[in-house]
């Protein structure tokens, strides 16, 4: 199911199918791997919701939810973390 | 980019990029990396020297030189700022690119982390297709291991072509095959760069480039790759190439016309600037895959391990995330405070022996008593209340906060508060920002360069100096033990001091998202920009390097600043109070004039004097306010509390004055040192006078409206 990296939820785990975002930002966001078929992992959120911490490439990146909005993502089968 | 003597102060003013070679023979590494890989701890390790480390990402914001040799050579190392991609338009990443292109250095290091290769990687394969001449140094292979992550190195280096080492940057020996390498590789000749191949639809505007570019010969880089980028970057790279290669003004202007044509015509195909960065990026993607094929093998946690999720659970989860940020915060503050008073009066007492050795020594050589009274009173006697007032917080403060800033605790503040930062149009890496701020006002405005967005960033350099310096926290601690704490003595004395203190650091703060929005939406208009943080792992700081490192830096750094600032200050003070003019000093006449104000204020014209004389250095703020009061030729000695208190009370001190000083304390202008550094930040007056400008309004108009009320309710 389709669905945008700002509406997952810590634990969830989806598939990058498409980047709407332009500019500086795009940039960024592809310099540290967040690519069309790429695996991301939202980690948590911040105290005030947002922004989410995602796990991408292995590393833990904070992405506002005003941006994670235009990262269209396929969400993967829910699995109960290993560390709850 | 830290908290250290290179970065603080006067320092913080200066960066650039000049190689300093001391022979012609000296060969150039440059050392390159993702942020936050250890690149800094590797320059040092290996050059001896001490540029500022820590874990947060964008941290070395200029480049650092150092020196070493191997039995065969002798090396310059340029440690480039941390960019993820050569590709990217970030000024740091410009910085990079441009130096490994035309500034062709003899080798350069890249560094990857080998808990999150695949990243490191990306831009390990963008320099290998400018230089062959790259050693691959694969670092923090120890906290991989912890990991269970494996690496097979001899695969990697089949693979790319070039060296491959992998190192514990923090262990000094696991470094020595490296600089074995280095000899090595400067020995033999170097391997080919390696472009990679260009994606097909670009194909055809690249080949009409090639077809018409002057010659590059000069230029020992691939000319199709020096095509793409054309294609890829703005007018800038044109002139950096052009002068390079070598180009006449006409070649130049023709390559721009060339380039701009194929920009079109790549547009009328449908290729626009965004999706021409796709085709890249992707292929540098493919190419990663392909090398890193089969030489990882590691668990399902990959990068972000257990342990630091379950820290980050407490550490930013919602209901725990504040609490213990000021609870860190508190126990900072406590820590240094009773610490200080520890450390404070021991060390006056020696520094006033040494005056009275001095004051022989003046008398023994038989100067005339002019010359002892400006030289030892004036001089000598500013600098000793200077440094046995300032030193103490700063030398307990700093470890402690290089600590913080080691654990990778401090990216988690800016998370945490990014969306209030947002909501007032700014960026949540200003409490970064503010956090240096926090040590030296220079140091935070430097500090600001994380922040991508110019307007955010300007926003963040306006406000900074709301956040009390170090320089400022002596006169804060003074005034709150002398009238508002009431536990007299020992640890819970020093507890209330830091509470009341975190309260003020809150007004800083509000201060700070108040100011914030208002220039977001006044004078700086915009809409928040974007935010892309990395968190780095959780990493234990190395206690005792931490602290033995900072305090002897912070130590000669103080004594440093206090014999060009204080020193200067305290010949002008005691001039100030010496020439007199029609029967009274001249310090005399300052503070009546400014009376009237002072007043209006809460305060009187000697405690705006004081503000105003301390303006290159915070710190003799109290003191030249006691000399005012005392209307001696020269500072008192630094006594007791009590007795301090004696002389404030006799001359007029109500709480209403201290709460006015504190406040005013918080927010007037910037000091010298952080004005000039802001000149030099935002290259323009225009600000820098605005830097002056905002906190001094805020701060006169705070005390007269607290003031006002306290005095019609009759309060004071």
């Amino acid at each position: 199911m389709t669905t945008t990296l700002a509406h997952l939820h810590p634990g969830d785990r989806a598939r990058v199918c498409g980047i709407l975002l332009e500019g500086g930002i795009r940039r960024r966001l592809l310099d540290i791997g967040l690519t069309e078929g790429a695996e991301v992992e939202c980690a948590g959120l911040s105290p005030f919701g947002s922004p989410g911490a995602y796990v991408i490439q292995e590393a833990l990146i904070a992405i506002r939810k005003s941006d994670g909005q235009k990262v269209l993502v396929k969400k993967q089968k829910e699995v109960t973390p290993p560390w709850d | 980019m830290g908290l250290t003597a290179g970065s603080t102060g006067r320092n913080a003013v200066d960066s650039g990029l000049n190689i300093h070679k001391k022979t012609p023979e000296d060969l150039v590494v440059a050392i390159a990396g993702n942020p936050n890989v250890g690149k800094s701890t590797l320059f040092n390790a290996l050059t001896g020297m001490h540029q500022h480390t820590g874990n947060w990402p964008g941290k070395t914001v200029a480049s650092a030189q150092g020196r070493f040799s191997s039995p065969r050579h002798s090396y310059v190392m340029v440690d480039i700022p941390g960019t993820y991609s050569l590709l990217a338009h970030s000024p740091e990443e410009e910085v990079a690119r441009d130096f490994l292109c035309f500034h062709r250095p003899d080798v350069c290091i890249v560094i990857c982390d080998a808990t999150c290769l695949k990243r490191s990687m990306a831009l390990a394969i963008q320099i290998l297709e400018i230089t062959g001449r790259v050693i691959l140094c694969v670092n923090l292979m120890d906290e991989a291991e912890a990991r269970g992550i494996r690496i097979d190195l001899k695969r990697l280096e089949d693979q790319l072509g070039v060296p491959v080492v992998g190192v514990v940057a923090r262990q000094k020996k696991s470094l020595r095959r490296l600089k074995a390498l280095l000899d090595q590789a400067l020995d033999s000749p170097p391997s080919p760069a390696r472009p990679l191949p260009c994606p097909t639809a670009l194909q055809p505007a690249v080949d009409a480039l090639l077809a018409h570019m002057p010659s590059t010969d000069a230029l020992p880089i691939a000319r199709e790759w020096l095509a793409l980028r054309l294609l890829d970057s703005d007018a800038s790279l044109v002139r950096q190439i052009a002068t390079a290669a070598g180009w006449t003004d006409q070649e130049q202007q023709a390559v721009h016309r060339l380039v701009a044509a194929q920009k079109v015509r790549l547009r009328e195909e449908g290729i626009h600037p965004s999706r021409l960065q796709d085709l890249l990026v992707s292929g540098l993607h493919r190419e990663t895959q392909r090398v890193l094929g089969g030489c990882i093998s590691q668990p399902g946690d990959g990068g972000y391990c257990r342990k630091d999720r379950r820290l980050d659970k407490i550490l930013t989860g919602r209901i725990t995330a504040f609490p213990v940020m000021l609870l860190l915060l508190a126990l900072l503050f406590w820590i240094t405070i009773s610490g200080a008073n520890l450390i404070s009066g021991f060390l006056s007492d020696g520094l006033f022996r040494v005056q009275d050795w001095l004051s022989r020594l003046f008398m023994a050589l038989g100067s005339p008593p002019w010359l002892h009274d400006l030289c030892v009173l004036g001089v000598y006697r500013t600098l000793a209340w200077v440094v046995s007032v300032m030193l103490p917080p700063m030398a307990i403060f700093f470890p402690l906060f290089t600590l913080l800033e080691d654990s990778g605790y401090l990216p988690r503040i800016a998370y945490n508060l990014d969306r209030p930062f947002e909501k007032c149009c700014a960026c949540g890496k200003q409490s970064l920002c503010m956090a240096m701020g926090l040590g030296c006002n220079a140091a935070g405005v430097v500090g600001c360069r994380i922040i991508d967005s110019p307007r955010e960033r300007l926003i963040a350099i306006l406000t900074n100096s709301f956040i009390p310096c170090n320089g400022r926290l002596p006169i804060l601690l003074s005034i709150l033990s002398m009238f508002f704490v009431t536990a007299s003595g020992g640890l819970l004395h020093g507890l209330y001091s830091a509470l009341i203190l975190l309260a003020l650091l809150m007004l800083s703060i509000g201060m700070t998202f108040l100011t914030s929005r208002l220039l977001s939406k006044t004078l700086l208009k915009g809409v928040p920009s974007s935010f892309a943080l990395e968190m780095p792992p959780y990493r234990r700081p190395q206690l005792g390097k931490v602290i033995v490192r900072s305090v002897f830096d912070r130590v000669l750094f103080v004594l440093g600043r206090a014999v060009a600032v204080a020193a200067p200050a305290g010949l002008v003070l005691w001039l100030c109070a010496n020439l007199t003019l029609g029967g009274s000093s001249l310090l005399t006449h300052l503070c009546a004039l400014l009376d009237g104000p002072g007043w209006l204020m809460g305060m009187d014209g000697a405690i705006l004097v004081a503000f105003l004389l301390g303006f290159p250095a915070s710190e003799i703020v109290l003191p030249i306010v006691l000399m005012a009061y005392l209307s001696t030729g020269m500072l008192m000695e630094p006594g007791s509390a009590l007795e301090m208190h004696q002389v404030l009370v006799s001359h007029g001190w109500t709480w209403l004055t201290a709460a006015n000083v504190l406040l005013f304390t918080l927010f007037h202008w910037p000091c010298s040192t952080t004005l000039l550094t802001i000149r030099k930040e935002t290259a323009s007056w225009k600000w820098t006078a605005l830097a002056f400008l905002i906190p001094t309004v805020i701060g006169c108009g705070l005390c007269m409206a607290f003031t006002a009320i306290v005095r019609l309710l009759g309060l004071a």
